[in-house]
This record gives C-alpha cells, structure tokens and sequence, in this order.
C-alpha cells in the first residue's frame, strides 16, 4: 500500500538571485512498512523534499507538482486540513535536534504538545503519553522535567523521535536524524525506528548522506543529485553496484575498513555541486563526469530502468542505460 | 578622590537620566549601554559546569558578583553627586541672593546657616553619612528636610510614570510582537511608521498637541495638576479625580515611549523568526498564532528582560518633562524647580535616587535571569 507519493514534484524558490530550482521532477513512492533512504551531497533537494512534505518550505518557495499521502493531494488542501494531517498523518525528525527543541520550554510539555493539539484529552493524560514515549525511546521520565540543554546530542535526537511518535503518524521522515550522533547511540536510533517500522507498520523516510546507514537500513534507495533522482534500486545494490556515475563517486568516497586499498584511492568527487541558478546543458552532472559521453550535453537523461540486471534498477544515465559500466578509473 | 570627577568612574546612567529629557533611559541608544554590560559580563562568567551539586553555591557566587558590581556602583554615584553640582553650580549664595545687595556679614551668616563654612571634607562626610542614614539635609527653597519632600513626592511620580510605563512595555511588547511576526506586512509597517514618528516628537510638544486637542477643544480632561481643589475628600471621588487627571500625562508618556519597546521586541522577534524550534512547531500542527504565542514570544522575551527592569527602575525619574507640562506634583517637577532656583542639595539627592534605582533595577534583572533562562544555571 502506498503511503507517500511525489509525481512530478518541482520546488522552486524565488530569491535575489532569480528562480532557483532546488528540486526537479521527482517521483518516488513510500509504501506502509517500508524505509525508504534518500542520498546525496547537501544542497541536493533532499531536505526540501523532506519540508515539501508538510508544506513547511518558506513562503518563497513555490511548489508544483502533486504529494499524495494516503490518496490525498497535501498541496491542495486547505490549512485546517493540512493542520489537521501534521504530524498526525506524517512527522517529522528533523536535523540538528539542539535547535529543533524550544530551548524555554521543558520537554514533557514539547513532547505532549502535539498531543494537546490532535487530540480531545486532558494534559494530565497527555504528559502521561510523553512520559510513556520518552521512555520508549529510552530516557527516564525524570528528563519530562529537562530543558533541551540539560540533555546530551544523542538524548535530544531521541526527544525528537519520541516527540514524532506522539500521535502515531503513518509516516516518519528523519532528516539526518543520526548525523549528528556518535557511532553506539547511532545504532540504538536506528534499531529503535527499524523496529517501529516493523512492529507498527509505518513508512520512514530516511534522508542521509551517510551510506554506510541507508545501506544497512533501508529497502529502497535514491541518490539525488542537483534536485533530480540520478539512481533508484534496492539500497544494498544501489550502493554496491552503482548505475550512475555518481552514485558511484559517493560511494568511493567512503573507505572501507580493513581495506587498505581503499586507502590510497583518491575517493573524492572532482569539481563542486553545479550552482542550481545555473545548470548545465543536457545532464546535470557532466561536468564532473568521468564516463560522460557527447550525448550528455546535448539531452537531461530520464530515469530510466537499466536493462541486463535481475532487480529493478532506474538511472539516469545515457551510459548506464546502454548496459555499460560507470565507474570509472 | 580622583574618582569622584565626572569624567571618570562609571556613573554612566546617572548624570544622564537625571538631567536630560523624558525617560531617556528608555530609548535603545541609552539602553544599549547597561544592556549591553549586562550581557557581557554573562559569559565570562560561563565556566564549564560543575558537578550537579554545585548549583547553589553557582547561584551564590552569581549573586555576590553582581550585588558586589551594583554596590561599586552605587558608590561611585554617591561620590560624583557630590563633585559634579559643586563643580557646575558655582557659589550658591551668589545665586540665591542675587537679586538683592547684601553685606560681608548677612553672607557669613547666610553661609553658616547652610552649612558651607564648614572645610569641604566636612561637607563631603557629613554628605555621605548623612546620605547613607537617609538624612538628605534640608532643601534652600524650601527650608525644609529633603527627605520629607521626596516621600511627598514619590507616590504622584510612581503613579504617573509607573502607570504610563506599564502601558508602554505591555502596548510596545504586543505591537511589537505581532509586527516582527509579520515582518513586512502593511501592519508592521503602518506601526512602525506610527511609532517613530510619536517616538521622536519632542514630549513637550506632544504634551502641548494633547493639551489642546483633549483639554483646550475637546474639553475631555483637566489640564494640569493631579487632583481639584473642589473635589469632595472621600476615597472614591479622590481616586475618579486623580483618575481624570492621569489620562493626558499617561497618554503622552506612553505614546513617547512605546514605540523603543515596539522595537526592541520586534527585532528580537525577528531574531527568533529563523529559528528550527518554530518549524518543529509548525510541523506539529500549532496554528500561526500559537506557534507565535507559545513558542517565539517566550523566547524572544528572554533578552528584554533587563529592558524591563531598566524601565521599571526609570519610573522614578522618568517623567520630568511630562510632570513639568502638565504641573503633576512629583520628583521630575520638583528636579526641574530645583535647577532653576537653583537648589543644590535637593539635586544631590535627587541625582543620587534616580542613578541608585536604575542601578537596583538592573541588580534586579540580574538575579531574575538566573530563574528565568534555564541556561543560565549552568554557568557560576
């Protein structure tokens, strides 16, 4: 069953350096149970898609397209609607959790607060749920009377889960929601929404550059690049067996431990993300591409399926579509 | 004594608030300055946190540092009073007998009488304990104690500026609030534009505009005074008279004052506009205005806390020129009739009050961040 569904998504902001395309045609799909990872540099969309999602992109941006959650199109319905549908139907665990959190507020009332706002209950009962959320995520419920900056990086992330766990949504996004975090509480955030999605049958989101994370984690992964999805697949694949030339450079560009090859390898990607108020000709990424062929400049390649593989595999690359290798060197 | 000159030491607020015009100390400009101080002095005293169990004594050392600064302070307002008015006033029998001939002899007598034959480290001891023991000495125009004439005074002060500076804290604070949240919308501008304008309007031309439209034409309110004679003496028909006559004074003091609180919380709303927390809020579901209320408001407040207290320490002598056009029988009024008589004593003393309840004011706002900003109790 399809939870999220964006078609032909375009987020453009208007600023003072004109129209500034930040994302371009997306289409992607998340189905109930499912963990979808979205990859790429920053400056890629992948945030603004995460914000897209409950129309919490600044007044400059204007949005086109259609986002479906459950059937129901978020970008043409009214505001007590799309009130109503925040953080009841999709939540958000938004990136770099100091800032996220009201710092003058303590957290049981954060965390209960959206509570207070969906549901018909008494703030008793509702700092009773927060307390409960909290200590689902492992915190004791001594910390309901914190403030944000009494608790440590990895607490407050946790915070943040509990906090998106508070009316049951559908659909969890986490922006980056692990960057942040040392490697041991890494592991227990992502066990913790792992298990959510399992047990209560929810559709996450995960939005990282980190592919060692989405690899480990997710069912389905894109790689974005410049506003556009460059490569879609299952995740392990995707990551392993790249089909776009820079798929493969964002996965070259993590050593892999205990090979010491990888070492040597200059693993980073040439040249800088192409600036969104002016993109090249025909293919974004050309510039930096190491297989581009004449076509490239000449024709933006759809995402495509890739032919030859047994699983389904889309990118956007002439090369890969032809069946031939990216990876270059 | 070097540190009683008027150049030197720190009686910054002082000498400012007690001569120049209506609640200077509101306005950013002056207000910058111990706001500024207040915010700098906060991070040095940021030393990693201690164990948990240190937190009182945290509050204890916070405490001391900050009563231990204001009573400097103090000190160096009580020194400079004494210097800067001999220093400007010249001879003061010069001035009070000037319109008349008068023997060597009625001089000496004259000066024995007020105490000036007396060596100036005399004069200056007998100041400072006097001062410290509350007796003020007698004022020349009146010939009475000063203390008397201060206590008379303070109730129609702390009624007109403290009635007139609530309104323009909470007035400035809601317009202020709304304005930043709307930043750019005909309602911020339109408030904005209206709060300069009144915010740069000198007070007494203000005061004279209100006079004429609310008394002259309209013939709403009493002009000047605080109370009518014929009133009958009962509580209630006093307070309705007293009521009636604080309408124009407030109204002009609140209109001239308002606009630096607008400002200040709008920019400090502003401030906060950016902030991630607000887009949690939004993302949760709040409505607009709660996310505003609940969220930006309480945060945005934060850093006008000593603005407040500023402003409440200014009440004392905030309304001098108000008080002087519409006759209110309080301490501004009587600072003004003390320059021009010229009465030096009472401007000693007055100066001293009006620089000691900012400084206290300030001391207040102080040890009330500590309770309010969360943060704060992790630094000593």
């Amino acid at each position: 069953m399809t939870l999220l569904e964006f078609r032909d998504l375009w987020v453009t902001y208007t600023g003072s350096r004109g129209r500034i395309p930040a994302v371009r045609g997306v289409d992607l799909s998340v189905g109930a149970g499912r963990i979808v990872g979205i990859a790429g540099e920053s400056g890629c969309g992948k945030s603004t898609l995460a914000m897209a999602v409950l129309r919490l992109l600044p007044k400059s941006a204007e949005v086109s397209g259609e986002i479906l959650l459950d059937g129901e199109d978020l970008l043409r319905m009214g505001w007590g609607r799309l009130r109503a549908v925040r953080w009841t139907g999709a939540s958000i665990v938004f990136q770099g959790a100091m800032h996220s959190l009201n710092a003058v507020q303590r957290i049981g009332r954060q965390v209960a607060e959206p509570i207070l706002v969906h549901e018909r209950t008494t703030p008793a009962k509702a700092a009773a749920r927060a307390e409960a959320l909290l200590e689902r995520v492992g915190l004791p419920s001594s910390r309901m009377r914190s403030y944000p900056h009494e608790l440590s990086g990895g607490q407050r992330q946790r915070v943040m889960i509990a906090m998106a766990l508070a009316c049951d949504p559908e659909l969890i996004i986490a922006d980056e929601a692990t960057t942040a975090l040392d490697v041991m509480v890494q592991a227990q955030v992502l066990q913790l929404m792992t298990g959510l999605v399992k047990e209560r049958g929810v559709g996450l989101v995960m939005i990282s550059h980190d592919l060692s994370v989405l690899s480990a984690v997710c069912d389905t992964a894109v790689v974005m690049y410049a506003g556009r999805i460059v490569e879609r697949g299952p995740a392990r694949e995707v990551f392993a067996d790249a089909r776009h030339p820079y798929s493969a450079a964002l996965g070259a560009a993590f050593p892999v431990i205990g090979d010491p090859a990888s070492r040597g390898r200059p693993g980073g990607l040439a040249g800088d993300p192409p600036d969104p108020a002016r993109l090249p000709e025909g293919c974004s990424f050309r510039p930096r591409c190491a297989v581009a062929v004449e076509r490239c400049g000449e024709e933006s390649p759809e995402l495509l399926r890739v032919p030859g593989i047994g699983t389904v595999r889309s990118s956007a690359c002439f090369v890969a579509q032809e069946g031939e290798s990216v990876v270059f060197g | 004594m070097t540190e009683s000159t008027p150049s030197e030491g720190d009686p910054a607020e002082g000498p400012e608030d007690a001569t120049t015009a209506n609640g200077p100390a509101t306005r950013p400009s002056d207000l910058a300055t111990p706001a500024d101080g207040a915010s700098t002095e906060a991070p040095s005293a940021r030393r990693p946190a201690g164990r948990r169990g240190r937190v009182s004594s945290g509050f204890g050392r916070y405490v001391a540092k900050h009563v231990g600064g204001a009573a400097v302070s103090l000190l160096l307002v009580l020194f400079s009073s004494f210097f800067i008015f001999r220093l400007i006033a010249g001879d003061p029998i010069d001035q009070l007998t000037r319109e008349r001939p008068v023997s060597p002899e009625e001089r000496a007598a004259m000066r024995a009488e007020l105490g000036l034959d007396e060596p100036m480290w005399r004069q200056f001891w007998d100041y400072i304990t006097g001062t410290l023991t509350m007796d003020l000495g007698d004022s020349f125009q009146y010939r009475r104690p000063i203390f008397d004439l201060i206590v008379e005074r303070l109730p129609a002060t702390l009624l007109l500026s403290g009635t007139g500076m609530v309104l323009a804290v909470l007035l400035g604070f809601w317009i202020g609030a709304r304005t930043g949240w709307r930043q750019g919308s005909r309602f911020d501008r339109g408030h904005v534009a209206t709060g300069l304008v009144l915010y740069s309007a000198p007070t007494f031309w203000l005061g004279m505009i209100v006079i004429l439209v609310f008394a002259r034409y309209l013939g709403l309110f009493p002009v000047n005074g605080m109370r009518s004679p014929s009133t009958p003496p009962d509580f209630w028909s006093q307070a309705v008279d007293i009521g009636h006559h604080l309408v124009l004074p407030v109204l002009t003091y609140t209109a001239v004052v308002y606009a630096g609180y607008l400002m200040i919380m709008r920019s400090s709303i502003l401030d906060e506009l950016g902030g991630d927390y607000l887009t949690t809020a939004r993302a949760k579901g709040l409505r607009d205005d709660e996310v505003r209320r609940r969220h930006a408001v309480p945060n945005a407040l934060l850093p006008t806390v000593t603005l407040v207290f500023l402003a409440l320490g200014s009440v004392v002598n905030g309304s001098i020129i108000t008080e002087t056009v519409f006759s209110w029988p309080g301490l501004g009024r009587l600072f003004v009739q003390s320059i021009f008589y010229p009465d030096r004593p009472v401007l000693q003393a007055l100066f001293v009050l009006f620089s000691s309840s900012t400084i206290l004011a300030v001391l207040c706002a102080e040890i009330l961040y500590w309770f309010i900003d969360p943060r704060m109790r992790r630094s000593g």
